[in-house]
């Protein structure tokens, strides 16, 4: 190992002296810091990480393979990332790839990447330069990074009225006093200094707030699974892994009102009987991480995380986690998989988080919106909370609008409205409507006759459909429908995990299908193939991601059967 | 003993609680169709071949890990559950060279799969890798069954040499930057060659006699290679 004895480990001693525990869980923050200085991750340089953090090196280039965020080769130290997501995909983000990906051809000071989506669909197309988020990219005007765009802003918020989104926008994300003058933590105030745990539970229960990340699993009851298992150590979770195509609501919570998602934290843990929380955010979104960072370090020099937390007993504390790299990792245990620093392939299940989650200690695992929607009913009350929505669905509801529609943005709104309602609060749709993506890339296509579909779990559910993280991409007549499921089938097989079978090779053999099909050379046979992979995934696959793969293209075809010249010989 | 009964392809059968599905069919007499299950290795779950129907339950469940629930009323064959084995041995098929894995090319008989519906996708078919004197790999024949790396790490050897590489469709078996084995904390234990299902991984030997090599020349190829071996100290 010659190369050992001439590299400088100085940068990575002070990278592992910040941390804590030197041991596996470290393995991925000290990776994706020690690369920032050392330019990428070498042989010498993991050898010296293998070592100080106990992991085997094939473990570690396990790793390494697995995350699109860490290089094992020499990359430049600037990053352009282009996302090719459907939504930016509409408006032209394969021409921008290629133009700047030309442009910087000779430039190995500067990395160029195609992101499969950076949930930036409101500002579409968007690039992320460095840690900079650039969206509105003018496909004509290209000159240095610099010109590609201007950072985007919190992006536009909407809806008539605002209980989770009130802050985001109107207050400075980085004071804490701004947020305590807008009724900041008034709900921890509430938990810890007038309820028992219980009594949290119990207010979270008659709220019937459900999970809104996509799997609508009872908040109250996986809090209460998770405070009666038996353990001395319980984790709270909260998932801002943010990565479904078409959603950005969690950013804006999370850059808008950083506080509000620790404050749900905080009020979880109290309730679960946890001491730790980790906040997981994916690694494309460096703004949301700095916003959070800030806020972390900030509440716990005021009081709001430490121990007794507001002079109570009670002792609660929050680390931030990046993910690096892969949508897979909003899959909840993925996610845990990935705070402990290994490739994110999902548990099988059972058994569930609430026991055996984070460590394999019960983990009561949120999405960003669930929590702060916990810290609103903890601070408004369950009647407060239920006086809006539908008796089944609950409050109100953050929904990503984007695509075709004259303001895209996030709109907060309550359950039960319908997409028309919604479609007409966003300023009407651009162009003439084709098809609209309801849910996310794991969602379902509907059509423009549909637009009384109402909005709540229980009517989607009757309908077929899910509301997933709460898309709504409008796709109009100008674009061609059957690119849009290329590339809901080429961001499937980019980001299976390759655990299980079904999704390893069906999303891979889905993509082939769908791009021989756009080509116009598949056949019926295809087809009927194609039926036996979406059936496969869905009713074998180890976890969401395979078991959703194919529904967004399964009800396009069966929407529209023609959108593919099929050939009958 | 604490013990359930349950019924499986209509005969009822006693188990010990706390088996699995598989386990429970295997007392009943009932073949259920496994790849990655290894009885010497912690089931994964993950080649999903064994899935079966369970009276009330809304998904298909791996039998290799599902555990068997009292009373419960269980199908191992039927028209759903063959539909997904057939697809899934059919895109294993057009994917990696099945012509050493006996067992999954009987099971491609018996489910009337038709590969060739693939033709044209993408396939996984790496040069062989020779670089040690004790085993070779040829992943063109890998299945991905995992079982090779279970056995290199926690359950067995504890060697650590192998692991993934890359995602998705693409992952393979990899060692730390691609690595020669003599290169790597391999030991050589062979417990891999022994658990692998597929011919991928084969006893250096084994991998010359099929050449037909000559013993001596068999001999004086591994034990040249010995000499020269370099071990990480």
């Amino acid at each position: 190992m010659s190369e050992a004895e001439v590299l400088d480990l100085g940068d990575l001693e002070i990278i592992l002296s910040r941390h804590s525990s030197l041991d596996r869980q470290a393995l991925i923050p000290v990776l994706l810091e020690a690369q920032k200085p050392y330019g990428y991750l070498s042989e010498a340089l993991l050898l010296a990480i293998g070592q100080a953090l106990r992991v085997p090196l094939a473990e570690i280039h396990g790793v390494i393979e697995f995350y699109t965020l860490l290089y094992n080769e020499p990359v430049g130290k600037h990053f352009i990332r282009v996302c090719t997501g459907p939504v930016c995909a509409q408006v032209g983000s394969h021409q921008i790839l290629e133009k700047v990906s030309q442009q910087y051809i000779a430039d190995s000071t500067t990395t160029v990447e195609e992101v499969p989506c950076l949930c930036l669909c409101d500002n579409a197309p968007a690039a992320l330069v460095d840690e900079v988020p650039i969206g509105n990219i003018d496909r004509g005007a290209m000159g240095t990074p610099g010109e590609l765009g201007r950072e985007v802003g919190l992006g536009f918020i909407g809806g008539e009225e605002r209980w989770l989104t009130k802050r985001c926008g109107s207050v400075n994300p980085e004071d804490i006093d701004d947020f305590i003058a807008l009724e900041g933590f008034a709900a921890l105030r509430r938990a810890l200094e007038k309820m028992q745990p219980p009594d949290v539970i119990r207010e979270m229960k008659a709220s019937g707030l459900v999970g809104l990340g996509g799997a609508a699993f009872p908040t109250g009851l996986k809090w209460e699974f998770a405070a009666n298992a038996e353990s001395d150590t319980r984790y709270i979770v909260c998932n801002g892994d943010e990565s479904e195509p078409g959603t950005f609501k969690d950013r804006v919570l999370m850059e808008g009102d950083p506080y509000s998602v620790l404050e749900g934290m905080t009020i979880a843990g109290y309730a679960v009987g946890a001491k730790k929380g980790y906040i997981y955010v994916r690694g494309e979104y460096p703004r949301a991480q700095k916003i959070l960072q800030n806020a972390i370090e900030t509440a716990r020099r005021m009081g709001y995380l430490g121990e007794n937390i507001l002079g109570s007993e009670f002792t609660f504390d929050v680390e931030l986690r990046s993910g690096a790299g892969a949508y897979i990792c909003g899959e909840e245990t993925a996610l845990f998989e990935s705070i402990e620093g290994k490739r994110g392939f999902p548990r099988l299940k059972p058994p569930y988080p609430t026991t055996h989650g984070l460590f394999d200690k019960p983990t009561a695992i949120n999405n960003v919106e669930t929590l702060c929607a916990s810290a609103w009913i903890i601070a408004n009350g369950a009647a407060a909370y239920r006086a809006r929505g539908t008796d089944e669905s609950p409050g109100l509801k953050l929904f990503c609008l984007s695509g075709d529609i004259v303001q895209a943005g996030v709109y907060e709104v309550p359950f039960g409205i319908t997409i028309a309602e919604l479609i007409e609060l966003g300023g009407g749709f651009k162009g003439e409507p084709q098809a609209i993506l309801l849910g996310g890339a794991a969602g379902t296509f509907v059509r423009p006759e549909d637009l009384d579909l109402v909005l709540s779990f229980e009517d989607l559910k009757k309908a077929g459909h899910s509301l997933g993280s709460g898309v709504i991409f409008v796709i109009n007549q100008e674009h061609d429908l059957r690119s849009s499921l290329l590339s809901l089938a080429e961001f499937f097989s980019h980001e299976s995990c390759g655990k299980c079978f079904p999704c390893r090779m069906g999303t891979q053999r889905q993509f082939e299908i769908i791009e021989k099909a756009v080509q116009g050379e598949a056949n019926k046979a295809d087809f009927l193939a194609l039926d036996d992979i979406r059936y496969t995934m869905t009713n074998s696959s180890i976890c969401g991601l395979g078991i959703t793969a194919g529904t967004a293209i399964g009800s396009a075809l069966e929407l529209w059967p023609d959108v593919f010249a099929v050939d009958h010989g | 003993m604490e013990t359930i009964a349950l019924e499986i392809d209509g005969k009822r059968v006693t188990v010990a609680s706390g088996s699995t599905i598989l386990a429970a069919a295997e007392k009943a007499g009932t073949d259920i169709p496994v790849l990655c299950y290894f009885e010497h290795t912690s089931s994964k779950g993950l080649c999903r071949l064994c899935v079966v129907e369970v009276e009330g339950a809304t998904t298909m469940q791996p039998a290799c890990v599902a555990l068997a629930q009292n009373d419960s009323i269980i199908q191992t064959r039927s028209e759903n559950i063959d539909r997904i084995r057939r697809t899934i041995l059919e895109m294993l098929a057009s994917t990696v060279d099945l012509s050493e894995s006996p067992d999954l090319l009987e099971m491609l008989l018996d489910y009337d799969a038709v590969p060739e519906r693939f033709q044209g996708g993408k396939q996984l078919l790496p040069d062989l890798i020779d670089d040690n004197p004790v085993f070779i790999r040829d992943y063109a024949k890998c299945v991905m069954c995992w079982r090779c790396v279970q056995v290199c790490a926690e359950d067995a050897q504890y060697a650590f040499a192998i692991n993934f590489g890359g995602r998705g469709f693409e992952t393979s078996i990899a060692t730390f930057f691609g690595k020669a084995m003599p290169e790597t904390t391999c030991v050589f234990c062979g417990q891999c060659v022994g658990v692998c299902p597929s011919g991928a991984l084969k006893a250096k030997t084994e991998h010359l006699l099929e050449l037909g090599a000559l013993p001596e020349e068999i001999f004086s190829e591994t034990r040249m290679r010995r000499k020269s071996k370099r071990r990480r100290t």
